[in-house]
């Protein structure tokens, strides 16, 4: 190679990059820098927002019980979202792969579609289908004789966490599927031959080897049902706050944007911290299926 | 291969019912002829959609969307482009970094992203504008279009183009006539997938939007959080057939298998 295209070369990338980096560098990275930032201004009702750093926002959320039991409770949604998923989810991606071609191919676009409808469409399903006491939900369970009285949906956990599920359900038969697609189908054939049973070559092959789809699935589920804006605003309501809705609220309602600015950055903190940690966790764990 | 017994088929029929059902409401509802929610019981009318003609914010959310899908999605390529052919080409220091840096959008919680950017543009005094509108939504569709780019530039085969150097062709001329042809479909995917993630984002456009900027999915849930009426469920059947449409598009060009698949990746 001569000098010249030698140098070409070196330059090449940074000269084809150098769009996105000032892109990013300008309009992502300086924001979300001055977010953090914002979260240590203070906030008067009269004065508005004052550039001082303080930590007033900060003590307010650590101390007020209100922000532990909102927090709390957006953790708790999001972990119970992320097991209705995986419980179901794990499931229904295994029959999906035991499927011939084309039956395969069709579920697997009905599963997987709604990935790209509009959250809104999708969560004005379920209120239509939640609708109070006389909902379709609650008068197909109690034809069926599996409830005695209505349960409430809307404006309650249950509710969001059942939409939510719906809503994050094909990133997890997604994970799974990906799992299932590096899996040698003649270790289930010679289990069988061995004369293990159905149950057994689930729990002893199938299991251990879903495993890495089943937490990467996990992942991704727990960390965007954490941060969900649209389901539970719609569902859970305005008295339901989780660290998005709440956040939402400071910013376009109270105007206490610091406040909401701390809450942001704590929930992006604390996300962060759990998706590297547990990635890191499957990583050597899983070391061997990884490789 | 074993077959599915019976239960695994009971388990994946209510299983695909429960997928299917509240999309199915929403299209059912907005074919209702009462005045009220209500399944079209006596008979299908399209009263409703009628109905979203008296509402001109609902015709101007709509358009504000194509038009803030399609300018923010082709605005992403212009950038993706070039830097999908570098991450691709070249093993340069600090590759792994940009290409981690060029994803984060995936990773980063819309809301955050909502209040970082209402806070930037506000400062800048472009609050509530389009072209703030415009610059967030390259940030959070640019993942999807360098995903996409890449894809295509990585499985690309360089012979063709070794081919046209040695003929001559260089620059502009080979990305223009050889390299770019090669690539189009993955480039013409990832718009469309690009355009989908911008057409419905609610949660960082709703910090964003003011009167007369607002997108389809704010307007949406704005009215939402007032009252629910067959209105917006014939509305939200419209977003639905966009979509499907966009869908299709997407399975000609590219495969819908694939682009589901790179989905699958988000927050990794």
């Amino acid at each position: 190679m001569s000098m010249a295209a030698e140098e070409r070369s070196l330059r090449a990338p940074w000269v084809l990059t150098a769009p996105a980096l000032m892109l990013f560098v300008g309009v992502l990275l300086i924001p979300l820098a001055m977010t953090v930032m914002l979260s240590f201004h203070d906030w008067g009702q009269y004065k508005g927002i004052e550039p001082v750093f303080i930590f007033k926002n900060w003590h307010e959320i650590a101390t007020d019980p209100y922000y532990a039991e909102m927090f709390w409770r957006t953790f708790r949604i999001a972990i119970l979202t992320t097991l209705l998923t995986a419980l179901l989810g794990a499931p229904e991606a295994y029959i999906l792969n035991r499927m011939s071609g084309r039956w395969k191919s069709f579920f697997l676009l009905v599963i997987l579609g709604p990935l790209l409808i509009s959250v809104v469409a999708r969560t004005l399903g379920w209120a239509l289908l939640f609708g109070g006491n006389n909902g379709l939900v609650n008068k197909l369970l109690m034809s069926l004789g599996l409830i005695g009285s209505p349960i409430p949906f809307m404006f309650t956990e249950t509710g969001v966490v059942i939409a939510l599920a719906h809503v994050m359900m094909p990133f997890m038969v997604l994970s799974v599927w990906a799992a299932l697609q590096r899996l040698d189908p003649q270790i289930e054939n010679a289990a069988m031959s061995l004369g293990a049973g159905p149950a057994t070559i689930i729990r002893r092959i199938i299991m251990p080897q879903i495993m890495p789809g089943v937490l990467s699935g996990a992942i991704i589920v727990f960390s965007l049902s954490a941060s969900a804006f649209a389901t539970p605003a719609i569902i859970g309501g305005r008295r339901l706050k989780v660290a998005a809705t709440l956040a939402y609220d400071e910013f376009l309602n109270t105007l206490n944007w610091p406040l909401g600015a701390a809450v942001a950055t704590l929930l992006l903190a604390a996300l962060v911290l759990i998706v590297v940690g547990s990635n890191a966790l499957i990583e050597r764990r899983y070391a061997e299926v990884f490789r | 291969m074993s077959r599915n017994g019976p239960l695994a088929l009971i388990f994946h029929t209510i299983f695909v019912i429960v997928m299917v059902a509240p999309i199915l409401v929403v299209c059912l509802v907005a074919f209702t002829p009462e005045g009220y929610l209500s399944l079209p019981t006596n008979g299908f009318s399209l009263r409703w959609f009628r109905t979203i003609a008296n509402y001109p914010e609902f015709i101007h959310a709509f358009w504000v969307s194509l038009g803030l899908g399609a300018l923010s999605s082709l605005v992403a390529l212009l950038f993706a482009v070039p830097a999908a052919l570098a991450i691709s080409r070249y093993r340069f220091r600090g590759r792994d970094v940009l290409a981690a840096l060029f994803l984060s959008p995936l990773m980063i919680p819309h809301v955050v992203l909502g209040i970082a950017f209402l806070r930037f543009f506000t400062s800048a005094g472009l609050g509530g504008s389009f072209a703030a509108l415009i610059v967030a939504h390259v940030i959070i569709v640019f993942p999807f279009a360098l995903r996409l780019t890449l894809a295509a530039a990585t499985g690309m085969d360089r012979t063709v183009e070794m081919a046209a150097v040695s003929l001559g062709a260089g620059g502009w001329t080979l990305f223009r006539r050889v390299t770019l042809p090669l690539i189009l479909p993955g480039v013409i995917s990832g718009w469309a997938l690009a355009f989908i993630q911008s057409f419905d984002d609610l949660t960082m456009t709703v910090f964003l939007a003011a009167p007369g900027t607002e997108t389809l999915p704010v307007r949406m849930f704005l009215y939402i959080q007032d009252n629910i009426d067959p209105l917006v469920t014939s509305v939200s059947a419209c977003v639905i057939a966009i979509t499907m449409a966009a869908l299709i598009l997407l399975d000609r060009f590219y495969g819908l298998d694939r682009v589901l698949a790179g989905k699958g990746d988000t927050g990794r």
